[in-house]
């Protein structure tokens, strides 16, 4: 088989996912990022905004799960194996930079995907309907993707200290989280804070998550797959892009 | 016999600092190459760009017949790297480390496992196999790291200070493998700061300078280079005239110092030829012969000394 060709990087790229669930879901500053710091954010939003339903928060819930697990694994991976010296034993195996970001983003995906499976969950648990399970599943994995891409991407400038990326990602996170119709619909959202909302992709995945529990949306939702997927080929082309480009740097 | 590394005028620069400086050289197809220089010379980024870990700015490395650049999948798969530092995953046992390069080299888990049990076997460490490889001494870590370097059996081999810090049974085992790899066809390309294992080791070595490549040679040509004028100490079991060796065919000069005599000649061959003729000739036997040539150390100090500032 020709190490070269597609086959035998997909290959190569499923290895490199396989190490990386090994080592990095149980890595400190990713439970912290991914998983701790949504689920307080939220309760401290639920305590505060006690007259909102609880499909409008579940649904925010679970907009901020899928963003904040999927974002936390794939900025870490390449600060921590550059400091490591472990990507440059990756960079002398033949297989090519566009698979390692592959690997990383389908780890990065997975973690995602998994944590945020138990929050819909619990939504479910907690009595509310699941209207439309197929859209909600497809956009999951779509998002997820999505999501997985900007983590690579906030990964791309060459340091190896990986609380400087873990620093940067917060820097995006967050502000990207308030304006995504979480906390706020976007009906209620003023003129440019609607401009700002159709900028992020998670506005798209959370409108995606109102409609399946309660069959109201913002966009219709095929807007929603169609920019959440334009998002998703950008973000993944970049990432592979500019990493192709940084990581000699960070050996 | 073809080349396994051919470099013609690679070159890197960081900044205004140029590393490598057109360097070209080749390796020949079983050969084991000594990469010497002193720190900062320029030996880890030409190896790195021979890897294809970093990429050159200029010029082209042949490994195995591919382009590192322009085919650095097909170049990659078929040699193995054993960096200075230890770069095996520190979360995952030996036995993880060794199946994921299985599956980066493309190996079918039946041959990974097959050979990762062989490696492991041949390194002594197939009992700590399933253990956490941050729990291992360095010693056990670069064994591992040879081991995952081996597990594709590749044609060509890249060291880049392998038995550095090493403890005695690491460095014999380690050197003693490459000797054994070496013997059944595979290439090595050895950089080291260790002049006596490159002596013992290497056919050839390259000896880089400030980013260029000041010498490319055996290491008794390079010793003999360096030196024009050889030393030789012989000893008799009895007396011999005073002026005899003096007047022999290729001796230069010829002083006695204890019981010996310390000869100066061009040619140490021709001298021992002629030392050899002369104990027959006068009945005497030789007791002691030693050629006092220059070690690598001095080729290496005597080539990386000259025209530094």
């Amino acid at each position: 088989m020709n190490p070269a060709g597609l086959s035998g990087q997909i290959r190569r790229a499923w290895a490199i996912a396989r190490k990386d669930i090994r080592i990095y879901y149980v890595k400190g500053p990713v439970l912290i990022f991914g998983i701790f710091m949504p689920v307080f954010l939220f309760l401290a939003f639920l305590m505060g905004s006690r007259q909102l339903p609880l499909a409008f928060l579940v649904s925010g819930l679970i907009g901020m799960t899928l963003f904040f697990t999927a974002t936390a694994v794939s900025p870490a991976i390449f600060p921590w194996e550059g400091q490591a010296k472990t990507l440059e034993r990756l960079a002398s195996c033949p297989i090519m930079v566009e698979a390692i970001i592959l690997g990383d983003m389908i780890a990065s995906t997975l973690f995602g995907i998994g944590i945020t499976i138990i929050t819909v969950l619990i939504g479910i648990a907690l009595g509310l309907p699941l209207l439309h399970a197929v859209t909600l599943l497809a956009a999951i994995l779509l998002a997820a993707c999505c999501f997985s891409a900007i983590g690579m991407l906030l990964a791309v400038p060459p340091t190896n200290v990986p609380s400087n990326i873990m620093m940067l990602s917060s820097l995006l996170k967050f502000p990207l989280v308030f304006i995504s119709g979480i906390f706020v619909p976007l009906e209620q959202m003023p003129s440019w804070g609607l401009a700002l909302a159709v900028c992020s992709p998670l506005t798209y995945f959370t409108d995606i998550v109102r409609y399946s529990f309660t069959g109201s949306h913002f966009f219709p939702v095929l807007v929603d797959i169609a920019a959440l997927g334009t998002f998703t080929v950008v973000f993944s082309a970049g990432a592979m892009i500019l990493h192709k480009r940084t990581m000699p740097r960070r050996m | 016999m073809p080349d396994a590394i051919e470099v013609t005028s690679l070159t890197k620069t960081f900044g205004p600092t140029v590393a490598v400086d057109h360097v070209s050289f080749s390796v020949q197809e079983g050969e084991i190459f000594g990469f010497l220089g002193p720190n900062g010379a320029g030996k880890t980024t030409t190896t790195r760009m021979l890897t294809g870990v970093i990429p050159p700015d200029a010029g082209t490395a042949l490994i195995l017949g591919y382009d590192i650049r322009h085919s650095p999948v097909l170049a990659k798969q078929g040699f193995g790297v054993v960096p200075e530092t230890s770069n095996a995953y520190t979360d995952l046992s030996a036995w993880q480390n060794l199946m994921l390069m299985g599956d980066l080299y493309g190996l079918p888990r039946g041959r990974a496992t097959k050979r990762a049990s062989d490696l492991l076997g041949m390194l002594g460490l197939l009992e700590r196999k399933d253990q956490k490889v941050q729990a291992f001494s360095k010693g056990m870590k670069q064994r591992l790291i040879l081991a995952m370097a081996l597990i594709h059996e590749p044609g060509l081999l890249f060291l880049d200070e392998p038995t550095s810090g090493l403890d005695v049974q690491s460095t014999q085992m380690i050197l003693s493998l490459l000797r054994t790899l070496n013997r059944s066809g595979t290439t090595i390309f050895l950089t080291t700061h260790n002049m006596e294992e490159a002596n013992r080791l290497c056919h050839r070595v390259g000896i880089i300078r400030s980013g260029t490549i000041v010498a490319v040679d055996a290491p008794e040509k390079l010793k003999a280079a360096i030196d024009r004028v050889h030393r030789i100490e012989v000893s008799f079991d009895r007396q011999v005239p005073p002026d005899a060796l003096g007047r022999l065919p290729g001796v230069t000069g010829a002083d006695r110092t204890g019981d010996k005599w310390r000869i100066t000649a061009e040619n140490p061959d021709t001298v021992i030829r002629s030392l050899v003729a002369f104990s027959r000739e006068q009945d005497v036997a030789i007791v002691t012969l030693t050629t006092l040539a220059p070690s690598l150390d001095d080729a290496f100090i005597r080539l990386t000394e000259e025209g530094s500032p």
